[in-house]
């Protein structure tokens, strides 16, 4: 009786455990296709050739194979998203967890997720319809579908992952230490600016590191948005091509097997290293600098 | 003069350990020479005033994103609820798309969200009971961890090319619900562990010294007293699981989805039209974009309305969850 307990106990574990491990395994799994199906482009074009050619016109005859202008709409569009998303992100955690009252609280906060929870292609198709017509007439612009456009989008795509995790790094944030500084006579805001905030500023950064990576990776929005120009903008108002964006439109004409497939593919680990990266790093900091009690302080 | 000193000396030493911010306040306070208690009304008021325009500053940062999404639901509503019609759900696309309804979509995307859940929750509980129940902290679990998160931040459009590759081309499934749901259960595994652990940490640690204490194993006790009492929080995981699924496009389009295709699936390995990738083509492929206008908003009004349906849902329940805790 006891045997066979410790039997299905063991091997309970130990399927528990390989289960556990299904999430790396998939990882894996993204990585190695990847690999199989973006390195076969090299053959016919060399790895700088790829990343630093300055043209993609993978249908023409000779086609060119560069990514650089998908590279930098993909780093500009995320870093002017994270110029909106940042500080709109970080305030409303700051305002949520040290200025509402838990009323207005309760309100706010499900708003906030649920508009992480909008899907992405209804944000790309409002930015579509609504957004880039009202741009084009108060910018007198040729297109409203460009870099600034998706730029705000991406940003209110990015806002509710800042908001979430920064709010619960300042919510770690110990009271002891917000009532010491109260009770040396410094008042609320200073003691946010001067306390909460940096006894909290990993938790921040991992939150903006996470929201940057969630921009640099969203397709539906800069693919129905951005204009889908792969040239070097000149002005913000340029249309653009991020590698999603590329990836996304070109796959369903690139035949599996072709030059084109494998130039997709190739675009798309570019794509994972700069998440991957990201999350490291994501990771490294929330580890690294992370507050324990009110020691480390 | 002693006490005046010594708030001096820790006015300074608060500002040399915490102060990362703009140090001008600093120098205006030692410029003020104002007593200490009492008094410094100017200096009060600055500062008063100060806050008072930075909280407002806070209070907008955060009606902005409240607005944002009343704006964005309003208009969509305001364009196209006229679209929305009882023959409008329940009627397949009619004249190349430009009129009928959007019952496949519904059926596909109710297809691919409940098949991705199939996928993700059982192994999803199963990893996060490892992570919870089992596991040691250490090297193996910190690196279970990095491979979860990191499977988190993988870009919804390169699990569509892992799904096309690996599913759709090497285990020849085409392109199907079969392939469209592993590819989107793949992509929900992260959120679906996450909320689980999330769940089962909210259980008393004297709920399983109970069952332990009876003589109950590990195991009988995770089945019979963790699991039963974690449930309402991991099916709330599961329901945001399926509205995030059912949102998705980019790992769908070349995998489950496709343009269009008029008959119900009647197997895992028929093709699919989804609510999100018919938006998306209607309002960029399709030959008459304007004339479809308010099918794209009728589609976008029904796509909402499920998935923030869905979220409503669980965020009450999980608050009801929290308030029954407490």
């Amino acid at each position: 009786m006891t045997n066979r307990r410790q039997t299905t106990e063991k091997s309970m574990r130990a399927m528990f455990f390989t289960i556990a491990t299904a999430s790396i395994s998939i990882l894996f799994l993204i990585m190695l296709f990847l690999f199989k199906e973006g390195l076969p482009i090299f053959k016919t074009v060399s790895v700088s050739d790829f990343i630093f050619g300055q043209y993609w016109y993978p249908t023409s005859d000779p086609p060119d194979f560069g990514i650089f202008p998908l590279i930098v709409a993909s780093v500009l569009v995320t870093g002017v998203s994270g110029m909106i998303s940042i500080p709109l992100g970080v305030m409303t955690a700051v305002y949520l967890s040290e200025i509402a009252a838990p009323k207005v609280g309760e309100i706010v906060k499900p708003l906030v997720e649920l508009l992480a929870a909008l899907p992405s292609v209804v944000i790309g198709f409002f930015g579509m319809v609504l957004v880039a017509p009202f741009l084009q007439r108060i910018f007198d612009i040729p297109t409203g579908l460009n870099l600034f456009n998706a730029s705000l989008m991406l940003a209110f795509m990015s806002i509710p992952t800042i908001c979430s995790i920064s709010e619960d790094a300042i919510h770690s944030v110990p009271v002891a230490l917000r009532e010491a500084s109260v009770a040396l006579g410094a008042t609320q805001l200073q003691t946010i600016v001067r306390v909460v905030v940096p006894a909290s500023i990993s938790g921040i950064s991992t939150a903006v590191i996470l929201g940057l990576s969630r921009a640099v990776g969203e397709t539906m929005v800069v693919l129905m948005v951005a204009g889908g120009a792969a040239m070097l903008p000149e002005s913000i108002f340029d249309p653009v091509r991020p590698m999603p964006a590329s990836i996304a439109a070109e796959m369903a004409e690139a035949p599996v097997g072709g030059e084109h497939y494998y130039a997709l593919f190739a675009t798309g680990i570019v794509l994972f290293v700069f998440t991957l990266l990201f999350n490291i790093v994501a990771d490294y900091v929330a580890n690294r600098y992370r507050q324990v009690g009110e020691a480390s302080l | 003069m002693n006490s005046l000193l010594v708030s001096k000396r820790l006015e300074t030493e608060r500002a040399g350990n915490l102060s990362t911010g703009p140090k001008t306040e600093e120098r205006a306070m030692a410029n003020t020479d104002r007593p200490l208690l009492g008094g410094g009304a100017a200096y009060d008021r600055r500062r008063n005033l100060k806050q008072k325009i930075f909280f407002s500053l806070f209070r907008g940062a955060a009606a902005v994103n409240g607005i944002a999404l009343l704006v964005i639901i309003y208009f969509m509503v305001a364009n196209g609820w006229r679209a929305i019609s009882w023959e409008f759900l329940t009627q397949p696309p009619m004249e190349s798309m430009t009129k009928g309804g959007i019952l496949p979509c519904i059926v596909g995307t109710f297809c691919l969200s409940f098949g991705a859940i199939l996928v993700a929750l059982p192994i999803g509980i199963a990893s996060a009971i490892y992570l919870n129940e089992y596991a040691r902290p250490g090297k193996l679990v910190r690196l279970i961890r990095l491979g979860i998160n990191n499977l988190a931040g993988v870009p919804s459009v390169v699990f569509g090319l892992f799904g096309l590759a690996f599913f759709v081309v090497i285990l020849d499934m085409g392109v199907s619900i079969a392939a469209g749901a592993l590819t989107l259960g793949a992509m929900s595994l992260p959120v679906i562990i996450g909320s689980t652990e999330e769940a089962l940490k909210s259980v008393p640690d004297t709920y399983r010294e109970a069952s332990l204490g009876l003589g109950a194993t590990k195991w009988q006790t995770i089945w019979r007293v963790v699991l039963p009492s974690a449930m309402p929080g991991i099916l709330t995981g599961a329901i945001l699981g399926i509205s995030r699924a059912a949102g998705e496009t980019a790992p769908i389009m070349f995998t489950g989805a496709v343009f269009f295709t008029p008959k119900l699936p009647t197997s895992i390995f028929n093709e699919v039209m989804a609510l999100p990738y018919h938006i998306y083509v209607l309002a960029t492929a399709g030959t008459e974009i304007e004339k479809t206008r308010h099918l794209q908003y009728g589609t976008a009004i029904v796509l909402i309305a499920l998935v923030l349906g869905m979220n409503l849902l669980a965020i009450f329940w999980r608050a009801r969850l929290r308030k029954k805790l407490k």
